[in-house]
């Protein structure tokens, strides 16, 4: 990722010019399906180190926001901006090599397929003629069901199929399968769907250690007990705007859990929340719009 | 990847026994199922069964629906279906009939089949992929206008390929090598072929993914596209090259050539194995699923009954085995 760094000086001191530059941002992003507008006019910034919760009720926008993120979707207006630098035709393929991983659920496993064969689904390793190498492929599986999945049952093998899997190890072949690429951004989508509470309380930790790696992560979740305990802002989506973009120090709980309700009634806050939150000046993108010209 | 390397893995990918069993459960099943069969032939009518002749037959016009059942098992692990290929087996040959007439060059004439075919498996991808149609409903629409094609350009006759005898690559295409029909060895190495595709390369890694999970492919970036047309054209130039073998074989072309080939290639896919749902299905499966029907195409006229019999019997056998594995598919998915 070879970003022109902004100014020369910085480069003795070195992290406080990086450490200021967001990991990811999205300017003015805009989406419609078949005339329907889903995304509106949205910008969302995650610095590095840092877990930015999505909240938002079924139809806010979150799936359709994550998919533009990860090359699934491209917006009709706005852009994505990766380390200062606006990824133009973002693509699926693009997003995993700029180090933006998802982390989708059982969603997109498959099932039939054995373990190994998932862990290096869309890009496995193969020589010049696209011949497969398998041997490497499940020596790595069979690392990292040891390693970092947890998988400690002789039963499980690179070989079994993901069929045969409980929720919980569906998750963890998920995860790692994100972690296993040397990922800068982590999106998780939804991940505590469907996980019981031990699950659940191991993905959280999980999630704690993308902030100490430094690395990003983008957590989507309708659960906003999961979201506050380990975001450092929580961004509201509501009919495809951002309503709102909490820092969790400067808001409490129940204080959130007040405003969601406010605005899942009202879709919009007071003039006096605005206030308090730290809304994403719409100035930056005019500003380096302006700078460039 | 640093996370990978740190030590030798407890969990040792010691496969036992079960595990292989349980991964190659639908292989080692229709493997029991081909020597049952086969015993029940030999049982019903030794004459036939034991003696050489019959499987001299059996490698000389088996091969010739095996062939396109390889590429299209893939189609079908894809979660795609190609039904056009009866035609384009014709429309191959009606390629090589004007180009080997035109030039007097069998190899010319040969090349020139197998680009037609894999023009016609490209439209087939094109359609299929860009206009968004079903491809059951594409390749029933292909499989008319391929057929029309091939008898506005032949004016609905036939050709007889007597002279091609003297090409060297007749020998090759369908001479004897071993005292076997080489229609036979090239049904080996495109099994072969087909299964290292299929196995070990992207394109079956793909493949399998599409048929599996096409929401899963589309997340995690695999080229659906371009992966489904290379299916198609794959299975439009088998079908050339197949049709081409069996005109070779009987010296002759007619239009209808590959009508009669479409009820046996499907039903040696699905006998085989291969899910109708996609996302799983094997190569040994086909080879030996095409035997299978092979083996009762024969079976029922040396066990007594009247062709008329054959296409009642291949819808049975298809329905039959689609049956079995979708029940057994779900009752070992939970």
């Amino acid at each position: 990722m070879a970003e022109p760094r902004p100014p020369v000086g910085a480069s003795a001191a070195g992290e406080p010019a990086t450490a200021r530059q967001p990991r990811l941002e999205l300017r003015h992003i805009s989406k419609s399906f078949g005339g329907v507008r889903v995304l509106h006019d949205v910008s969302l910034r995650v610095m590095p180190g840092e877990v930015v919760g999505l909240l938002g009720d079924n139809g806010a926008g979150k799936s359709t926001l994550i998919k533009i993120v990860t090359g699934v979707h491209q917006p009709e207006e706005g852009e994505v901006v990766f380390e200062g630098e606006v990824v133009a035709n973002l693509d699926v393929p693009t997003a995993r090599s700029l180090g933006i991983e998802t982390v989708f659920q059982e969603r997109a496993l498959a099932d039939q397929l054995p373990l190994w064969r998932n862990i290096f689904m869309g890009r496995p390793l193969s020589n010049r003629l696209g011949l497969l190498r398998t041997g490497e492929m499940r020596k790595v599986t069979t690392d990292l069901m040891g390693e970092s999945m947890g998988f400690t049952s002789a039963a499980l093998t690179p070989d079994t199929n993901v069929v045969g899997l409980s929720g919980g190890e569906r998750q963890g072949l998920a995860i790692v399968r994100a972690l296993h690429f040397e990922a800068d951004v982590i999106i998780l989508d939804e991940p505590t769907m469907g996980l019981s509470l031990k699950e659940t309380e191991k993905l959280l930790k999980f999630v704690e250690g993308i902030r100490a790696a430094g690395k990003s992560a983008i957590f989507i979740d309708h659960n906003i007990f999961h979201v506050y305990s380990v975001a450092d802002r929580i961004v509201v989506l509501d009919r495809g705007r951002v309503a709102g973009d909490f820092p969790t120090s400067r808001y409490s709980l129940e204080e959130l859990m007040g405003i969601m309700r406010e605005v899942a009634s009202s879709g919009r806050f007071t003039e006096a929340e605005r206030y308090r939150m730290d809304i994403i000046p719409p100035a930056d993108g005019a500003e380096a719009a302006g700078a460039e010209a | 990847m640093t996370e990978t390397t740190i030590r030798p893995s407890a969990v040792v990918a010691r496969q036992s026994l079960s595990a292989w069993a349980a991964s190659f459960a639908s292989q080692i099943g229709i493997t029991i199922a081909f020597l049952l069969l086969w015993l029940v032939f030999i049982v019903l009518a030794p004459g036939t069964f034991l003696s050489g002749n019959i499987y001299a037959a059996f490698a000389t016009t088996t091969p010739f629906f095996a062939l396109v059942a390889l590429p299209l098992t893939m189609v079908i692990i894809s979660g795609d279906i190609d039904l056009s290929f009866p035609s384009i087996m014709s429309l191959g040959v009606v390629g090589f009939v004007s180009v080997w007439k035109a030039t007097g060059s069998v190899e010319v004439g040969f090349v020139w089949a197998l680009v037609v075919g894999g023009l016609a498996g490209l439209f087939n991808g094109l359609v299929v992929t860009f206009v968004g149609i079903p491809s059951l409903v594409v390749t029933i629409g292909t499989q008319f206008l391929f057929q029309g094609l091939t008898l506005v350009l032949v004016n609905g006759r036939s050709f007889a390929l007597v002279d091609t005898r003297t090409s060297p690559l007749y020998e090759i295409l369908v001479g004897r090598a071993l005292g076997i029909p080489m229609q036979f060895w090239w049904l080996v190495v495109a099994s072969v072929a087909t299964w290292v595709l299929l196995n070990r390369h992207r394109l079956g890694q793909n493949a399998y993914v599409i048929g599996d999970n096409r929401q899963a492919a589309q997340l995690m970036g695999i080229p659906i596209r371009r992966t489904r047309i290379t299916l198609f054209v794959l299975t439009g130039l088998m079908a050339a090259f197949a049709g081409l073998l069996n005109a070779l074989q009987i010296f002759n072309f007619y239009p209808a050539l590959g009508s009669g080939y479409l009820l046996p290639t499907l039903a040696a896919v699905f006998v085989g194995g291969t899910s109708v749902f996609g996302g799983r299905g094997s190569v040994w499966g086909t080879f030996l699923g095409a035997f299978m029907i092979g083996g009762i195409t024969a079976g029922i006229v040396a066990v007594g009954l009247t062709d008329y019999y054959t296409g009642l019997i291949y819808g049975a056998v298809i329905l039959i085995s689609v049956s079995i594995h979708a029940v057994l598919q779900r009752r070992f998915a939970r």
